[in-house]
């Protein structure tokens, strides 16, 4: 470099499975051989220190540190230099300390968890003799402004020298080098604030020293290498002067700063050093023009840019390619005579062929999102031109094909398959209007009239919004709308729609829609004026005859009486069976969990199902059909996965809770203290009434409980995680830049986090919390399977499937303010990535479904529950094994 | 003079001169000739495995045997003796079965030392001495694979030293050991090993006690068994904060000096030596003259390398003598003042700042 920055120390990053693909696959091959090439190549080009990452989900990341490292110390070539050994994961760090003679240095530890830990790690650091990286990262968050930073370096100096007896010149700071120019305006003074950091800590903390992955900064312009080179080269050239002295970078693909063009320079240089609001956007824009043109290796077939701007644009949108889309749009609005013909033209041109491949099956939809996200940026370029031009010659809005409401019913905030019915409803034209979530009748009503939608589409996701929907349908009919009802969401259903919702609104007709696939199929049906009476005819005769079997049906569905059922409950041995006591009882909190430990606990399957992609990963990666589409969703997954760990957009709390307990009937009891003396709360749980064969039981949760009379000390244990706290403020970023694929990515990943949440503090609970199964030692394919000891069943899901029973667990673990979720009227948590739950111990305790019910055991809960019948038959509704309206009738 | 008054005692001298270490245990041990019965003594007659030439087990069957030894070097010179205990812990004591008696080993063999060493300080009080106990590098690699087909196998794990050095450590010193030498180091790993289980000790026992480091060279590279420089490996040891840091056992002081002078410029600490004395010959015996190793290490005390010199294997009270002799005109080796840099180790040196 020619930045006068001889001193400066490369810390070679290849060996990291997080910045290496290719890395990440060997180590995941277990072709530790090709590996060690990796890390003697580090070293023969000239890394001054070997940076080893294994923090990769699907490895045991400590036993792929210690195998690597040890091979290591048997290349003298490679061990000659010092090791960094790099992982989030406490456990993986001293599992390295144990392998290495010499010095090292460990990246990193901070302040994240409070100064106790971070002393008791510190200490340790030291007396296995490494050098550390603190990360300028505290009981708030990693550090954004230049003052947290140093705010937080200097008083982890103070711990490190005057408590823990480090000496300065082993302290290594990491102010946190974040992405920049990613269109987000917060994060524009990112650079600027960590150079400015950096020259306060080595001003005023003695003998210390300041590091950062470097390529991280340039985030935004992945696949534009020599966008990215530069940005390198003029953060650190700037960063050196300042005092960085360490970096984790790719040596081999620096640029030189002097070598930079200089027009490219200054720009980058604007948005390093934030000079001006716009540095972004200017930098963007050219960044187009330095593509393809770096030390990128990887060959890129550009020939299609060769050829007519039309037909360029139809290949940006069909691939989902957006970094010439501003240019190319430019270069097509020119050349026609009105704005508007650019989108009616070449845009929509290219949003039929997509269109079209979808339909046939040959495109996916993560990549018809992509497309989408293309053309809203298309489009949103266009805008302005366009406002302009109509203000100009005083021109109507343009008609679009039909305007669609979408929303969310009351009480229910899940979305992300409401979003993606949006985005594909708006590829085909048509104009969306999305309410959001917890949406009430009301207004989704008020806003059908004044903005004159030509269809309505509600969606929800848990059992009561089922109801809700009912509702909307009755209100619609007395209001006199007479538009097509499209429902969606996962607890719905073609026949719930025929015999629930459908006979509420007769003016117009309810139409369920399977997927978000079909929407557009279903709309443009809809929206023609001669295959709208048809198709509503049509469905409207099938929902009849659906509804009529249906009713056979349910004459034929035989429920025995709740007494016959009790009397086959599941009888366990209480007698030879001690349970097990949690180490503690009451509550505590995990707030701000680390989300890099909750990555490796992913159940990665239903992400592929949130996209319409159905299979089993990993195998859906290979498949023939959905493999491509499979893999570079998976792709982009793991990048936005990492930067959300690693720039902690999400904030993962968690509660649980242990009390003694005591089951009573089908009810279970729980006790404030061990004396039992007092209940503190009961839980309800229904019983299943199907007719059993011989032995098998009539389950309810009740039976995993010790009964209260046989005298025995038992206990149930709850929880409830989220890890979306902060997703709103993200998607709505995302939305904003017109990005409704990462939008909804981020939000399928927040739920995957969530239910990792759920699955890693449940494997804490039986390891260490309740201590159950203290030797357990599951994989994640085993913990997907359910293989372990004890359940952790959900209210308002199959064993318990009524929903108000999480008012009562979130009441004993204080979990509104444990963990900042709310719930809603359904009983909906929010925010919508979360899981709560209960805990039962018993080896025996299975997961089941209650089934459906029979009115004998609703007025038993109704009573147990304080509710009057007719609120039981509504909570209850899903699972009733009879029509309460009906025997209303008869009874009249 | 209570234990903390030694260790002042201890920084005191050093100071002042070069102090002399003890010789070799063994050498003179195999002066006594013993058998399979001498080694057993009264105690073990009946124990199941051989023991003979386990020579830290004479502290609890032979107690005399070992002080007259010790006797021997104060009487010679020394001013540090070490406790005969350099496989007094459970991976080397259980070749003989005896893993179950090493923290009584180490408590032994330190109040031996500690009996001796007192009554030479009555008699000559101007000359106070101290007990150093030996920590040994254990017959395992923890860095190296005794497998030459599986270079990532390891037949010693990390955890597994610091459990047998720590139930060492605690014996040592609370059998009254002044200072504890980690001596004989040849895969450095082991030796962080050994400094965890100490520092714990300390936590454990509300104590500190001077840290002394000795490495050993084992080839004409100037390396180390598991490969490290001297400077690397002093920087792999540099957190221990220790009292002195240096070279021993190996060769002959002749081909051992260019490594102690890595040492002596780079260490901000004091450095010992205590070389063989000369390469062992075609008899295996070690031949070296008091007076020609004396000569030697007086090169090395005049050029100012040296605060801390004994002898290691081959080496007699004679050589000890000739040692104390030799070194007594001149003044120790001065600690430099070592600048505030990052100081990294693989198998080399990486300073940075």
């Amino acid at each position: 470099m020619s930045n006068g920055a001889q001193n400066f120390v490369m810390v070679g990053e290849r060996t990291n499975v997080t910045g290496s693909a290719r890395f990440r696959k060997l180590i995941e091959a277990n072709d530790y051989a090709a590996a060690l090439e990796v890390a003697r190549q580090q070293v023969e080009n000239g890394a001054n220190m070997l940076d080893v990452n294994m923090d990769e989900g699907m490895l045991n990341s400590e036993q792929a540190m210690v195998t690597l490292l040890n091979l290591i110390a048997a290349e003298p070539d490679i061990a000659r230099v010092p090791i960094m050994i790099d992982s989030s994961k406490w456990s993986v760090i001293e599992a390295g300390l144990k392998c290495v003679q010499g010095k090292a240095v460990v990246n990193s530890i901070s302040m994240k968890e409070g100064e106790a830990p971070f002393l008791d790690h510190a200490r340790k650091v030291r007396r296995y003799g490494a050098a550390v990286v603190v990360m300028a990262f505290d009981e708030k968050g990693q550090a954004e402004s230049a003052e947290r930073k140093f705010e937080i370096c200097k008083r982890a100096y103070r711990l490190l020298t005057e408590q823990a007896g480090f000496p300065p010149e082993d302290i290594i700071f990491d102010p946190n080098i974040f992405a920049v120019a990613t269109g987000i305006e917060e994060h524009n003074d990112y650079a600027r604030a960590y150079i400015a950091a950096t020259r306060r800590i080595k001003a005023e903390l003695p003998y210390v020293h300041v590091s950062g992955g470097v390529s991280n900064l340039s985030f935004a312009f992945r696949g534009n290498e020599r966008v990215r080179e530069a940005m390198h080269s003029v953060f650190l050239y700037h960063a050196i002067k300042a005092g960085m002295d360490m970096g984790i970078v790719n040596a081999g693909q620096l640029a030189l700063y002097d070598d930079i063009d200089p027009e490219l320079r200054t720009l980058v240089e604007d948005v390093i050093l934030n000079r001006r609001p716009d540095a972004t956007d200017r930098l963007l824009e050219a960044a187009e023009r330095y593509k393809g043109e770096g030390a990128q290796k990887r060959e890129v077939d550009l020939s299609w840019r060769e050829k007519p701007v039309d037909e360029r644009l139809i290949h940006a949108l069909v691939h989902g390619i957006g970094t010439h889309m501003e240019a190319d749009t430019e270069e097509a609005r020119r050349n026609a005579e009105r704005p508007l013909h650019v989108i009616e033209g070449p845009l929509m041109a290219g949003m039929n062929v997509v269109g079209d491949l979808f339909g046939a099956g040959k495109m996916f939809l993560p990549q018809v999102v992509k497309s989408a996200r293309v053309m809203k940026q298309a489009v949103a370029y266009l805008m302005p031109f366009m406002e302009k031009e109509k203000r100009e010659l005083g021109l109507a809005d343009h008609p679009s094909a039909g305007k669609i409401l979408l929303a969310t019913v009351k009480g229910d905030v899940h979305d992300i398959g409401k979003n993606i019915v949006g985005v594909v409803l708006q590829c085909n034209n048509y104009e969306v209007i999305d309410l959001g979530v917890m949406v009430p009748a009301q207004v989704i009503l008020d806003t059908a009239r004044t903005k004159k939608v030509d269809i309505i589409g509600l969606s929800g996701l848990i059992t009561p919004s089922l109801d809700e929907m009912c509702h909307v349908a009755a209100e619609m009919e007395r209001e006199g709308f007479d538009l097509p009802l499209l429902i969606g969401g996962a607890t719905t259903s073609r026949v719930h729609t025929a015999v629930k919702i459908s006979p509420n609104y007769h003016k117009s007709q309810a139409i369920y829609v399977t997927d978000a696939s079909r929407a557009v199929g279903v709309v443009s049906n809809l929206m023609s004026p001669e295959e709208r009476p048809k198709a509503i005819a049509r469905v409207r005769e099938e929902y009849r005859s659906m509804a009529e079997s249906y009713a056979r049906g349910q004459a034929d569905k035989r429920r025995v009486a709740l007494q016959q059922a009790r009397a086959n409950k599941l009888k366990l041995d209480w007698a030879r069976y001690l349970p097990p006591k949690p180490s503690f009882l009451g509550t505590r909190a995990f707030t701000s969990y680390d989300l890099g430990e909750l990555a490796p606990y992913i159940d990665w399957t239903p992400f592929f199902h949130a996209w319409e992609l159905k299979g089993t990963f990993p195998r859906i990666l290979d498949d023939d059909k959905y493999g491509e589409a499979a893999r570079d969703l998976y792709e982009d997954a793991r990048t936005l996965l990492n930067q959300l760990i690693e720039e902690r957009w999400l904030t993962a709390n968690g509660v649980v809770g242990f009390w003694p307990a005591a089951s009573k009937g089908d009810d279970i009891e729980i006790f404030t203290d061990e004396t039992r003396a007092k209940t503190l709360a009961t839980l309800h749980t229904i019983r299943q009434q199907m007719d059993r064969d011989k032995g098998k039981s009539n389950l309810a949760l009740a039976d995993f409980v010790a009964p209260k009379e046989t005298g025995v000390s038992d206990y149930v244990g709850g929880f409830a995680v989220t890890a979306g706290i902060g997703e709103e403020d993200i998607a709505r970023r995302f939305e904003r830049a017109n990005d409704d694929y990462s939008k909804i990515m981020v939000k399928a990943l927040a739920d995957r986090l969530a239910e990792a949440f759920a699955e890693a503090l449940h494997e804490k609970v039986r390891r260490e919390l309740w201590a159950y199964a203290p030797g357990e030692k599951l994989t994640n394919e085993e913990l997907i399977a359910e293989a372990y000891a004890g359940i952790r069943p959900a209210p308002g899901y199959p064993a318990q499937p009524d929903h108000t029973e999480k008012r009562t667990l979130f009441a004993l673990l204080d979990a509104e303010k444990a963990t900042g979720l709310k719930l809603t009227e359904s009983f909906a948590m929010w925010p919508a990535a979360a899981v709560s739950g209960f805990y039962f111990s018993h080896p025996e305790a299975r997961y089941f479904g209650v089934g459906k019910i029979g009115r004998d055991q609703v007025a038993d809960y109704a009573v147990r529950k304080d509710w009057s019948l007719a609120e039981a038959e509504r909570w209850l509704a899903p699972i009733l094994n009879y029509d309460p309206k009906l025997i209303a009738e008869a009874a009249a | 003079m209570t234990r903390q008054e030694r260790i002042e005692a201890l920084k005191r001298e050093v100071r002042e001169r070069i102090l002399i270490l003890d010789g070799a245990m063994g050498t003179m041990i195999q002066r006594y000739k013993l058998d399979e019965a001498g080694y057993r003594g009264d105690r073990f007659k009946d124990h199941k495995r051989d023991l003979k030439g386990n020579n830290d087990l004479l502290v609890l069957s032979e107690p005399k045997i070992i002080a007259a030894i010790h006797d021997a070097y104060l009487e010679a010179g020394a001013d540090i003796i070490e406790t005969n205990t350099f496989n007094s812990q459970a991976i080397s004591q259980a070749d003989y079965g005896l893993e179950d008696i090493v923290y009584e080993m180490n408590v032994a063999a330190a109040e031996l030392a500690r009996e001796a060493a007192d009554s030479w300080t009555e008699k000559t009080p101007e000359k106070p001495r101290f007990v150093a106990g030996a920590i040994g590098p254990t017959n395992r690699t923890a860095s190296i694979s005794p497998d030459v087909n599986n270079p990532g196998f390891r037949n010693a794990s990390f955890d597994a030293l610091v459990e047998a050095y720590t139930v060492q450590a605690r014996g040592l010193i609370e059998g009254g050991c002044d200072a504890l030498l980690i001596e004989t180091v040849f895969d450095t790993l082991n030796a962080k090993a050994a400094g965890f289980a100490v520092e714990q000790v300390f936590d454990e026992l509300g104590v500190v006690l001077p840290i002394m480091i000795s490495g050993t060279i084992t080839d004409l590279s100037g390396r180390n068994l598991s490969g490290q420089t001297p400077e690397a490996f002093w920087y792999s040891m540099q957190h221990l904060e220790p009292f002195s840091i240096g070279l021993n056992c190996a060769f002959g002081a002749e081909q051992l000096r260019p490594c102690v002078d890595e040492i002596a410029h780079v260490a901000g600490t004091y450095v010992s030596v205590y070389p063989n004395a000369g390469l062992p010959n075609e008899m295996g015996e070690y031949d070296e003259s008091p007076e020609f190793m004396a000569g030697l290490l007086e090169e090395w005390a005049r050029d100012g390398l040296i605060n801390i010199v004994g002898g290691c294997c081959g080496t007699t009270p004679e050589h000890i003598r000739a040692i104390a002799a030799a070194v007594s005109k001149y003044k120790p080796r001065r600690v430099p003042e070592v600048a505030h840099k990052l100081r990294l180790s693989g198998l080399e040196p990486f300073v940075h700042g």
